[in-house]
């Protein structure tokens, strides 16, 4: 009985630890998202794009600029929130005061062009991009698995990324400014905060933050044009199970879901694509407006 | 023109059928008696343009230039059937019906190859595959319209599977793409593992499409000790297993990849850091000797320095026999009667730059010798593109399922 608990152990660790790798992606993949809902209203379902674009972005920086690792993964965020402003300003912006669903329709357009035009100019089948020197070499001996040093990376540099995001907006006066902006506009403009640009600037964050996870997964999934596309439905999930626009909530369910997804692939791989929607459907049942969102 | 309209188009990927209305402009009649018409029919815009997509229709318009000033004129149409047979159908049945086209190329994607084969023999035209996989075009689904040119599953099972096995690799474990094309591939080369002597540890079936991560899998198929981990996927789910098994030292410790489709444009996805050692079987490499190499030169760089798949060999090889039995037919009989163009390139021995010497049998199987190949490490690769080396070659009479295994009507007599 006893030995039978510890091989289920056994094989339950390493899938443990790679869901959390996992879950690291979709936390940061849903705090952009949870940062711009928050705000903006806006569902951003270029999300998938802008993550692929962080990834093409850290490639590019590398193959004509020679510019590594360490640099994109402050460069690519900047250059691709940069474009976030662009769009933001010149179409999103445009929405506000229309229903959710236009926005959604325009940021799902513009993924679909976005990856249409990647797909034209690189083909579909992807680039090779490498893990930084310091981070590549033989995996770490955990004892019950190894594990390479850019997966252990992957999951400092989301945590702390997801810290920081929630520290900002929890704990200093420009989060502050933004979360009273979210409730009441106009007040917060007649005290002088000009509310249009923090409004951009957060789209910008948003995606941004998209970006930067976009150059964590180069190294690990193939970079191709349709990276974005393939995990953005189970962050969604993530984000409707997390509650819409909770930080905190976007942040614990994304690792925990990373989590039981893991675990699936153990028990049942076949369903561990399925899994997450199952829970959305529990959860939505059970508290409509998410674990961590207020009704 | 229209070709640039269409690649601007193609960006926006849109509305289901506007490359086919694109393809098939409404102002152009019908095409001339002798005048033949080819509709290259593939992914524009998905996971498989880089291995067929516009070098496929670079290879077409290549053969019809080497085809040109001999007595026929031939036009070429494209369009993306984007991996769905519903669209691919209605595709071909427009192309068929409207716009007089008389053989349709390439193909990918084994779902609406099927599809498209159906159509084919129902309008009497000719179907030409090169880009799909499953060997029921010349098996159980066969027809007297069909031929099935560069590789199918059959073929990859065979050659990869039972070198492996002879290799030392006894023990499998696969990694299977949880879809029709998946399971296929898995049991075809569990088939001759065991065969040979070889054994199966086990295997998982992985969601398809959407999974992005399979290191859990690839830890799960390490516990196995197999000495072999199958890859019965493709395209990007290929690329991701070669990438992590990479990364998690799987290779490193001397477990071997099989990959069970695996073309060229996979592998310069992946990188020769990555690739290396990863073995496969391909019926065509750019650079296996002078014709192949004289011809990659004269289809010239694709999408930008790409050199061509197997598919895109195919689509080549596959035109050039058309239009030389088209030719030997007159084009007037030849757009009469698709059934009797595939029986007179049957007939025919097959010879092309691409493939060499081959022949057609009798249920449309085009059979040419089979190369199992090793990814070279990045110190023995001499430059761009070159990828291979050879490890091992199938006579062409041996690369295929046997005739009579496959269960074709038109061989039953």
């Amino acid at each position: 009985m006893l030995e039978d608990l510890l091989f289920q152990l056994e094989l339950g660790l390493p899938q443990v630890v790679l869901g959390l790798v996992n879950g690291a992606f979709y936390a940061l993949l849903s705090l952009g998202l949870a940062v711009i809902f928050g705000m903006l209203n806006v569902i951003n379902f270029a999300h998938g794009a802008q993550f692929m674009m962080g990834a093409f972005v850290a490639w590019m920086l590398l193959n004509y600029g020679g510019i590594g690792y360490w640099p994109a993964l402050i460069l690519a965020p900047l250059i691709v929130g940069a474009f976030g402003v662009v769009l933001e300003r010149t179409m999103i912006s445009r929405l506000y005061k229309l229903d959710h669903l236009y926005g959604l329709l325009l940021t799902f357009g513009m993924a679909l062009i976005i990856e249409g035009l990647f797909r034209n100019e690189f083909g579909s089948s992807g680039m090779p991009y490498s893990p930084p020197e310091i981070l590549s070499g033989p995996p770490i001996d955990l004892g019950f698995m190894f594990l390479p040093k850019y997966r252990l990376w992957v999951v400092v540099a989301a945590l702390v990324m997801s810290l920081t995001t929630w520290l900002v907006i929890e704990k200093t006066r420009l989060g502050a400014y933004l979360r009273a902006a979210t409730e009441n506009a106009a007040l917060v403009q007649a005290f002088g905060v000009n509310v249009p640009r923090m409004v951009t600037l957060t789209y910008a964050a948003g995606v941004a933050l998209a970006a930067f996870a976009g150059v964590l997964a180069a190294p690990i999934y193939s970079v191709n044009p349709q990276m974005g596309s393939s995990l953005i439905i189970v962050v969604f999930a993530v984000v409707v199970i997390g509650g819409m626009g909770s930080i905190l909530g976007s942040v614990v369910t994304g690792f925990g879901l990373g989590l039981v997804e893991g675990l699936t692939k153990v028990v049942y791989p076949e369903a561990s694509s399925t899994v997450i929607f199952v829970i959305m459907a529990i959860v939505l049942l059970a508290r409509p407006a998410g674990l961590f969102g207020r009704a | 023109m229209a070709q640039d309209r269409r690649s601007l188009l193609k960006g926006a990927a849109a509305a289901a059928l506007v490359p086919a209305a694109l393809a098939g402009l409404p102002g152009r009649a019908r095409a001339q008696a002798n005048t033949l018409k080819i509709g290259v029919l593939n992914d524009q815009s998905g996971t498989y343009r880089d291995l067929s997509g516009p070098g496929s229709v670079q290879a077409v318009r290549q053969a019809v230039a080497e085809m040109a000033g001999k007595g026929i004129q031939v036009e070429v149409v494209v369009a993306d059937h984007q991996n769905k047979p519903d669209v691919g159908a209605t595709i071909a049945r427009q192309w068929f019906d409207r716009d007089g086209v008389d053989a349709v190329i390439d193909v990918p994607t084994s779902s609406v190859a099927l599809a498209v084969a159906a159509i084919a023999e129902e309008k009497n035209k000719v179907f030409i595959n090169s880009g799909a996989g499953t060997a029921d075009l010349t098996g159980s689904q066969c027809n007297a319209n069909t031929i099935h040119w560069t590789y199918d599953t059959w073929m990859l099972a065979h050659s990869t599977g039972a070198a492996m096995v002879k290799a030392g690799g006894d023990s499998w474990f696969f990694i299977t793409a949880d879809y029709a094309f998946g399971h296929a591939l898995e049991r075809d080369t569990g088939e001759f593992v065991k065969a040979q002597g070889g054994q199966l540890l086990g295997s998982i079936r992985t969601p398809f499409p959407g999974t992005t991560d399979f290191s859990s899998f690839l830890v799960q198929a390490q516990r196995s000790r197999a000495k072999v981990i199958g890859l019965a996927n493709a395209g990007a789910d290929t690329i991701n297993c070669v990438k992590q098994a990479a990364e998690f030292g799987i290779t490193r410790r001397g477990t071997k990849l099989a990959g069970l489709l695996v073309f060229i444009s996979d592998v310069h996805a992946l990188g020769l850091k990555t690739a290396q050692g990863l073995v496969l079987t391909e019926t065509f490499y750019w650079d296996m000797n002078d014709r192949t190499r004289a011809l990659t030169q004269r289809i010239g760089d694709i999408d930008g320095g790409r050199k061509p798949t197997m598919v895109q060999a195919g689509c080549y090889a596959g035109t050039l026999h058309y239009l030389k039995a088209a030719l030997a037919m007159g084009a007037a009989d030849a757009r009469k009667s698709g059934a009797d163009v595939i029986a007179r390139m049957k007939a025919m021995p097959t010879d092309d730059d691409a493939f060499g010497q081959g022949s057609i049998r009798a249920d449309g199987r085009k059979i040419h010798p089979a190369y199992l190949f090793e990814v070279k490490s990045p110190e023995e690769s001499k430059g761009p593109w070159d990828y291979y080396k050879l490890l091992q070659t199938t006579a062409a009479e041996e690369a295929f399922r046997p005739v009579a295994a496959g269960g074709c009507r038109l061989t039953r007599t």
